[in-house]
C-alpha cells in the first residue's frame, strides 16, 4: 500500500468532497470545482470513488474514452481533466461491491492510477461514512475534506456525525458548503458553526441544473457554478 | 503495461517489510499471482527485475519466486464453491481485461454459477501479494 504515497506524490493538493448523504450535490460539486478549476489553468485529476453510484461521468458528460496503459494506467484527459472512474472497468453495469471488496478496489485503483504532476485532485466521495471515507483517510494521507449539506434536518444530521469523524480523526476540513438552499433563513449555518469549522456559504436551489447535467458548457454558465468559483476557489488556490 | 505498476508496488512492499525486519540484504522474494487477476508469469517476471534494477542495492540481487494461486470463490447466499477458471470462458474479452486491472469487477460479470448471485467472496486467488521475504 506504501506505493500509494508514491502514486500521489505530486500532486499538490487532494480534495475528497464529502458529505455523508446522497443526493445532496457531492458529485456536481466535485465535478464543477474540477472543471471550473482547469478552466482556470491549473493542472486537475477528477477521481470517482463512488463505485456503486459513479455520476461525475454523467455529470461531465463523459464518454468514450478510456485509460492508456503505461507503466500503470493513465487517466484519459478530457477538458484539461485527468478522469478516473470504474466506470471504464464497470461499463453501466450495477457494482454490487460488499465493503471489503470496495476496499481492496480502492486500493488497486490507487496503487497503479499514474497521475503525475497535478495542482489539484478532486475527489468524489459515495454517501456514507463507511469504508470509502475510512479508506481515503488512511490512504491518502494529505487530503482534505470540503463538505456539502442542505438545510434538511436529515441531511443535517448525517453531515454532523460525518465532520464529528473527521475531526476526531483530525482530518483537515476546508469547509462547508450548503448547497439547495430554499428556506431562509436556514438552520445550517449555525448547526456548522458549532463545529468550528468554516461555513463557506450557501448555494440556492438552482433550476436550471439539471439540463445542463451532460453539457459542460452550460454547467460553467449556471449560478451553481458561479458560486463554487466564488465560494471555494479562492479559498483553496 | 499496468504489471509495471504492480511490480512497483511489490518492490517497494518488499523494501519496506525488510527495513522493519532490519534486513541489509533480501535473498528471495516469494509471490503469489491470484488467478483472477489473470498474469502472465514470465512477463511479470521481466517486469519485476525491470523494476529491480535502479533499487537499492539491499534488493538487486533478491531471487524471485513467483507461483500462481488458483482462485476460490464461494456465494454467500447459497454457498457454492467454484472457480475463476469455470466461469472465465463465457466472460467477453473485455470483461475479463477489467477483472485483470481490479479483480473486484468479477462481481459486476460474474454470477454464482449455482443461484446467479452477485454476492460471493473471492476467498482466495485475488491479486498479488508477498508470500514471505528472505534476507539477513
Amino acid at each position: 500500500m506504501n506505493i500509494i504515497d508514491k502514486r500521489l506524490e505530486n500532486i499538490k493538493r487532494l480534495i475528497a468532497v464529502g458529505g455523508g448523504k446522497g443526493g445532496i450535490g457531492k458529485s456536481l460539486t466535485a465535478s464543477t470545482l474540477a472543471l471550473t478549476l482547469s478552466k482556470l489553468g491549473y493542472k486537475v485529476g477528477l477521481l470517482d470513488l463512488d463505485f456503486c453510484g459513479p455520476s461525475t461521468h454523467i455529470i461531465l458528460g463523459i464518454k468514450g474514452i478510456y485509460p492508456k496503459e503505461e507503466k500503470g494506467i493513465i487517466p484519459p484527459e478530457i477538458y484539461g481533466i485527468r478522469f478516473m472512474s470504474i466506470i471504464y472497468y464497470a461499463g453501466d453495469n450495477p457494482s454490487p461491491l460488499r465493503g471489503t471488496d470496495i476496499s481492496n478496489a480502492i486500493i488497486e485503483l490507487l496503487a497503479i492510477t499514474q497521475w503525475g504532476e497535478l495542482d489539484f485532485l478532486i475527489i468524489d466521495m459515495p454517501p456514507g461514512i463507511g469504508d470509502p471515507i475510512l479508506d481515503t483517510i488512511r490512504l491518502i494521507k494529505r487530503v482534505n475534506f470540503l463538505i456539502i449539506t442542505t438545510q434538511s434536518k436529515v441531511v443535517l444530521e448525517t453531515v454532523k456525525k460525518v465532520l464529528k469523524v473527521l475531526t476526531e480523526l483530525k482530518v483537515p476540513i476546508i469547509g462547508v458548503i450548503e448547497n439547495m438552499k430554499m428556506a431562509h433563513p436556514s438552520n445550517a449555518h449555525p448547526e456548522i458553526m458549532k463545529f468550528n469549522i468554516p461555513f463557506l456559504g450557501a448555494i440556492d436551489f438552482d433550476k436550471s441544473i439539471e439540463t445542463s447535467i451532460g453539457n459542460v458548457n452550460g454547467l460553467l454558465k449556471t449560478n451553481f457554478s458561479q458560486e463554487i468559483k466564488k465560494l471555494i476557489v479562492s479559498r483553496i488556490s | 503495461m499496468h504489471e509495471y505498476a504492480l511490480a512497483e508496488a511489490v518492490i517497494s512492499t518488499a523494501l519496506k517489510e525488510s527495513e522493519k525486519e532490519g534486513l541489509k540484504k533480501i535473498t528471495k522474494i516469494k509471490l503469489k499471482i491470484g488467478e483472477l487477476q489473470q498474469i502472465d508469469i514470465d512477463t511479470f517476471k521481466f517486469i519485476l527485475n525491470e523494476v529491480i534494477q535502479p533499487q537499492s542495492s539491499i534488493i538487486k540481487e533478491a531471487k524471485i519466486e513467483l507461483k500462481t494461486q488458483d482462485s476460490g470463490l464461494k456465494c454467500r447466499v447459497c454457498g457454492h464453491k467454484w472457480t475463476f477458471k469455470n466461469t472465465a470462458k463465457k466472460l467477453t474479452e473485455d470483461e475479463s481485461e477489467s477483472i485483470h486491472f481490479i479483480p473486484e469487477i468479477a462481481h459486476i460479470y460474474i454470477r454464482c454459477p449455482e443461484c446467479k448471485s452477485p454476492d460471493f467472496e473471492i476467498v482466495e486467488g485475488r491479486g498479488v501479494w508477498i508470500d514471505s521475504i528472505e534476507g539477513w
